[in-house]
């Protein structure tokens, strides 16, 4: 046998995962608001308030890393989100009461809605083959005209109470927020089937090398759909609950939702071209601008340099990210050539 | 050797376009020989592989597997019948780890409950693709890392090693030492006479004359999308080959 070089330690791999570097961003961060307004910040109360604001995101995360490591995107989450909420305020109201009965009904109704819209998504992308910013563009703009057209443009403001007081501001145990709470459920499935599981290993599989995976016999476009509408579904349950957080179906609210959540999906490390992606970056990545927003208010800094300098750590994000992909292809330089050889008698593979 | 044929193609046609890349194509392989398949660049040789590995649908021609017609229509066809591939462009998947790649479409399932639900057994698939790696001398230093980080030559071992370990009747493989050193190319070679030693069929694309000399038992040629010439290689020669392939010397059998 060769000599072999000692494999990659744990640490050194760890150390090089972007969502570990963007964990250190995030601890800085939190520790100069800690230092500069402790007594204020880092109180219970605060980090509350933090984790209750980002838990909607952050289930809307996890559907977006499962479509961004596919090497696609979805668009429309923000409007599925509305229409899922529509949807199960209009069936809680017509259903009338405030017990739980009409809100489990208003639960099923509005993640129901989110999963149809996800299975259009991903029909149209894995069959149609739309491109994925296309098809989610088109179905933001009909998940938000028909949210729209079923409410004539008027929020709906009747939930059920129980929603509000054990939902929406209720608590899971101890301190921890409710929402919260069931986001922690999301997220926690959600990165073991992505890293544990036989469906999380082709989806990496899809977005690193579709070909490559339809030649081993991946059944390609079933799990691209099955990605998309995992999304969709996610959205769906994003809508009920901001239902519940808000008391309003806020129609016009959620036009900014996408671009925040694949923000904070990027600043976690998962690449937009596919392959590459874990579930703790996108936590890390969400929490990043919500401690930010929190912060700048505490310390009375306009909240609306949050934007701008989210919008930094997003590029610079992406910026180190293209460096080591760089840096990648320069030691794969036999491969590029070989294929480029290649490519004179198999271009244009099928 | 005079058995039948495990896999045997018979007047395949394929065109893209107005390109013809195959016109009435035959080939044939036994069970325990290595046949090379050689011809110019645009013969039509990757498209012939395409075509028996349920990568392509051929326009009009058959298919005979044991004898038998089939229609290899993908893949995951040709795997049940035991015949794996090697790609020229290796079809691997660069952010995953060599073990990932190995058991793509193949996972291994944790046992009970936990494999039902879809988790997968990481631990066994570790040795067996450690095991597979081992057994063609592969120089596979790192389990961990993205095959897309590895050098070509360690790339095509694990293309190679994934084949091998699959195919238990007959695997392709499209100019398998291209990236490859002189010592890589070695094992390789060893590699195409032990598997052809445990009876699987080996179907050899290469342009290295010497090499086809070294390690095949036959060697038909393609040209212009048809088989033009066959060679018991023990009876042939390199310049009788290469006359074949450029069509030089006229017509051979
Ligand atoms: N997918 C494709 N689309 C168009 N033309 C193709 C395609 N695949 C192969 N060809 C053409 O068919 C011919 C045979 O190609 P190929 O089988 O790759 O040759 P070889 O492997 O012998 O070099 C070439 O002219 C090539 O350009
Ligand atoms: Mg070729």
């Amino acid at each position: 046998m060769s000599v072999q070089a000692p494999p990659t330690s744990i640490t050194t791999r760890i150390v090089r995962v972007q969502a570990f570097q963007i964990l250190l961003v995030l601890i800085a961060i939190w520790v100069v608001f800690a230092i500069l307004e402790g007594d204020r910040f880092a109180t219970v109360g605060n980090m509350r308030l933090v984790a209750q604001n980002a838990a909607i995101l952050a289930i809307l995360g996890v559907g977006m890393t499962f479509v961004i490591i596919t090497a696609g995107i979805d668009l429309s989450i923000g409007s599925v989100m509305v229409f899922s909420g529509v949807i199960g305020a209009k069936v809680m109201v017509a259903q009338g009461g405030d017990g739980w009965g009409t809100a489990w009904l208003g639960i099923a109704a509005s993640v129901a809605a989110g999963l149809a819209w996800g299975l259009v998504n991903g029909v149209l992308v894995a069959k149609a083959k739309i491109p994925p910013l296309i098809v989610t563009l088109g179905t933001l703009g009909m998940a938000l005209g028909l949210a729209q057209i079923i409410t004539k443009g008027v929020d709906i403001r009747e939930v059920p109470l129980v929603m509000q007081s054990k939902i929406g501001y209720g608590n899971a145990f101890g301190d921890v927020p409710m929402l919260a709470g069931i986001a922690l459920v999301f997220l926690v499935v959600g990165g073991v089937v992505l890293h544990l599981t036989r469906f999380g290993r082709h989806t990496y599989a899809i977005g690193s090398n579709e070909e490559a995976a339809r030649r081993v016999g991946l059944k390609v476009d079933r799990h691209l759909i099955a990605v998309y509408a995992i999304s969709g579904g996610l959205a769906g349950v994003a809508g009920i609950l901001s239902l519940a957080q808000f008391a309003t179906t806020a129609i016009a609210g959620q036009s900014q939702t996408n671009l925040n959540v694949i923000a904070a999906v990027v600043i976690g490390g998962t690449s937009l071209f596919g392959g590459v992606g874990t579930i703790f970056g996108t936590v890390v990545g969400l929490f990043i601008p919500a401690v930010l927003q929190n912060g700048f208010i505490i310390v009375g800094i306009q909240p609306f340099w949050q934007q701008v300098a989210v919008g930094a750590v997003l590029i610079v994000a992406v910026y180190v990210d293209q460096l080591r992909r760089a840096a990648a292809q320069r030691g794969g330089r036999t491969n590029v050539l070989s294929r480029l050889r290649g490519r004179e008698s198999t271009s244009n593979e099928e | 050797m005079s058995e039948q044929p495990i896999l045997e193609a018979r007047g395949l046609s394929r065109r893209f376009g107005h390109v013809t890349a195959l016109d009435g194509a035959d080939f044939d392989v036994r069970p325990g020989e290595v046949v090379a398949l050689i011809g110019d660049n645009g013969a039509g040789k990757s498209t012939l592989v395409k075509a028996l590995s349920g990568n392509l649908a051929v326009d009009s021609g058959e298919i005979r597997f044991d004898g038998k017609p089939v229609a290899i229509e993908t893949p995951t066809v040709a795997s049940g019948l035991g015949i794996e591939t090697v790609y020229q462009d290796l079809a691997l998947a660069p952010h995953l780890d060599p073990v990932a790649n190995m058991f793509l479409g193949r996972e291994v399932m944790r046992p009970g409950v936990l494999g039902a639900l879809g988790f997968m057994d990481a631990k066994q698939m570790r040795v067996g693709a450690q095991e597979a790696f081992d057994l063609l001398g592969a120089t596979v230093t790192d389990l961990n890392v993205p095959v897309g980080s590895m050098s070509g030559g360690q790339r095509q071992a694990i293309a190679i090693a994934r084949a091998v370990h699959w195919a238990n009747r007959v695997v392709f493989l499209d100019e398998p030492t291209a990236a490859l050193g002189v010592r890589q190319t070695a094992n390789v070679l060893d590699t195409i006479r032990r598997v052809r030693d445990h009876g699987v069929a080996v179907v050899f694309i290469s342009h290295s004359m010497p090499h086809v000399i070294e390690v095949s038992d036959r060697v038909q040629v393609l040209r212009m999308g048809r088989r033009v010439a066959t060679f018991e290689t023990a009876q042939t020669s390199m310049e009788e080959l290469v006359g074949a392939m450029t069509g030089v010397n006229g017509e051979a059998a």
